[in-house]
């Protein structure tokens, strides 16, 4: 079987070129149901992106809920071992949408790569992320930062005020953070500096050594070098940028994290990260990091309005020779014509060519 | 071709202050101070694009991309967490988000405290930081009338200068979060306009006075 990629849509062919970028790399498809034990999700609801899970009752009573996360069900799912499992999906997932707040059908195509995971593999999985970003265009940014190197520069601040700053951080809003790190009596420098740190590889390795971090930061930053000289060398290496803005939950990422922007759509729509203490969280030893890619904005995206609804508007009648009529048909769409054949001429059809059949 | 920077403004007396800051900025727009009826203002020379919309609105537009920046309250912003990126605090429009009622008050914390607002999601996080179960009572607009005629114990609204809540015999009973005019970015293009969208932000940050 053929496929011409100008009868795919937009989704469509993301979604193709993305599991041949993914297969290439040894990355195994991974098949599930729709449905998963609601039990998965109220062990880990802070993980979840909306509160609201679509739930309903099985034939033995036991309470399933249509899936909002692929990520926690892969884990379940997963064997510790000493060597590296490499996944990847293409799921729909069941979500409330903030803005209307009703259900809303998301198709996500993502991979994640579990086990002993070693400098190589997060270089991988970042160097994929850019490659996923790419296949959709090329005016993309994927934003990288580390969740060590905030949390040691948030360590000795109490919970309530560390959510708080984090959501200050994450808006990039330094004049609030500086209010409250005052209220606090909280040193708000490192911090602050550590938000304007923003660019690519070359641009932040000077910012980023002249802040005075704490010593527990010592690894992350060590990591955060060894990355950005890897990545120096990939293609892609001016949309990959650094932004310590990026920042995901504390309880569940412990490294690096990322997100991707295409130009054109709104928000970001590559999300990722190490995840080790969810891991942690769900009685496994691996290590892990992964993303997902969130295809529902691409239905708008490069949409390319058709000049003509066909090529060829075939007019025939009843009384004509059906089985000629029907081969005529045949014959256009063999010399690469879209054909409609009709009787009469439909209300607001465009069209390129008109023939009558005789 | 040019890339414009979309710049969404409130419509009223705070988005025309906004608008002079950012012709002082160096991103002058002379046609938006025709007096007509036109929506958006083109700008070709200093590439910047301007609209009046609903000030509720300007975050909206901002996080679905239709406007790269834009300048909104902090009340709608924590209201309705747009996800965006907040750049700057302008220190214009200021006033508070405060409790009041009836002069003669008090607080009765054996019973569901009624609150009447508008801003329902702000009441909502205040009361849960204080355990407090409320009943939140939905109201769009003449907050203040709610306590008088019994609807609610209290009400949660911005308080600018305090003359109406006195006018119909309310007073402010507690602070929740002081309010002044945001400039806001969408985050995607942020990541695509950034050197525009950075030096907008500076040369505004260098007209805001901190008077505290």
């Amino acid at each position: 079987m053929k496929l011409k990629s100008e009868y795919m849509r937009t989704e469509e062919k993301v979604i193709f070129a993305l599991r041949e970028l993914y297969s290439k790399y040894g990355y195994a498809q991974f098949k599930m149901s729709k449905f998963e034990e609601y039990d998965l999700y109220v062990k880990n609801k802070d993980f979840l992106v909306s509160d609201s899970v679509i739930t309903f009752n099985d034939t033995n009573g036991k309470l399933l809920a249509l899936k909002p996360d692929v990520t926690l069900s892969i884990i379940k799912n997963s064997t510790d071992s000493s060597g590296v499992q490499k996944l990847y999906y293409n799921e729909n997932v069941y979500r409330v949408s903030k803005n209307t707040h009703s259900f809303k059908e998301i198709m996500q195509t993502g991979l994640e790569c579990i086990g002993n995971i070693g400098t190589y593999n997060i270089c991988e999985v970042v160097t994929l992320a850019a490659k996923s970003l790419s296949a959709i265009s090329d005016k993309f940014v994927l934003d990288i930062s580390h969740m060590g190197l905030i949390s040691s520069v948030l360590a000795e601040i109490n919970d309530d005020v560390k959510t708080q700053i984090l959501k200050f951080i994450s808006e990039k809003n330094t004049h609030d953070l500086i209010s409250l790190c005052d209220n606090e009596g909280v040193d708000s420098k490192t911090i602050v500096s550590l938000i304007n740190v923003n660019g690519t590889v070359d641009e932040i390795k000077e910012k980023l050594l002249a802040i005075p971090f704490p010593e527990s930061a010592a690894d992350a930053l060590e990591e955060i070098f060894t990355i950005a000289n890897i990545l120096e060398n990939t293609q892609d290496k001016d949309k990959i940028h650094f932004d310590f803005s990026i920042v995901n939950d504390m309880n569940y990422y412990s490294g690096i994290v990322f997100k991707g922007y295409i130009e054109g759509i709104p928000t970001g729509i590559l999300s990722g990260g190490r995840y080790d203490l969810l891991m942690n969280k769900m009685g496994k030893k691996s290590g892990a990091i992964g993303f997902a890619v969130y295809l529902d904005f691409l239905e708008r995206f490069m949409e390319e309005t058709k000049e003509y609804d066909t090529d060829i508007l075939l007019l025939y009648n009843d009384t004509d020779k059906l089985a000629e009529v029907l081969k005529t048909v045949d014959t256009l769409t063999t010399q690469g014509n879209r054909v409609l054949a009709e009787k009469t001429v439909p209300e607001g059809l465009k069209y390129k060519t008109l023939l009558r059949f005789e | 071709m040019k890339d414009f920077i979309n710049i969404a403004l409130p419509k009223g007396r705070l988005g025309e202050k906004v608008y002079d800051m950012f012709e002082r900025a160096g991103y002058p727009c002379p046609s938006i101070r025709e007096n007509n009826r036109k929506l958006i203002f083109e700008n070709s020379d200093a590439c910047v694009r301007y609209f009046w919309v609903k000030p509720s609105d300007v975050a909206i537009y901002v996080e679905r991309g239709a406007a790269d920046i834009g300048v909104a309250g902090k009340d709608i912003l924590l209201e309705y967490e747009p996800d965006i990126y907040e750049l700057l605090d302008l220190d214009l429009g200021k006033c508070r988000m405060a409790v009041a009622s009836k002069s003669d008050f008090r607080d009765n914390t054996d019973k569901t405290l009624r609150v009447a607002t508008k801003f329902v999601n702000i009441t909502k996080k205040y009361y849960a930081g204080k355990s407090r179960e409320i009943d939140v009572v939905k109201l769009n607009g003449s907050i203040e009338i709610a306590p008088i005629l019994g609807l609610s114990d209290v009400i949660v609204d911005i308080v600018e200068t305090g003359t109406t809540l006195k006018e119909n015999n309310l007073k402010v009973f507690e602070t929740i979060v002081p309010i002044s005019a945001r400039l806001i970015a969408n985050k995607s293009s942020y990541k695509f306009k950034a050197d525009k969208i950075a030096d907008i932000r500076e040369k505004l940050s260098k007209q805001v006075i901190k008077n505290d």
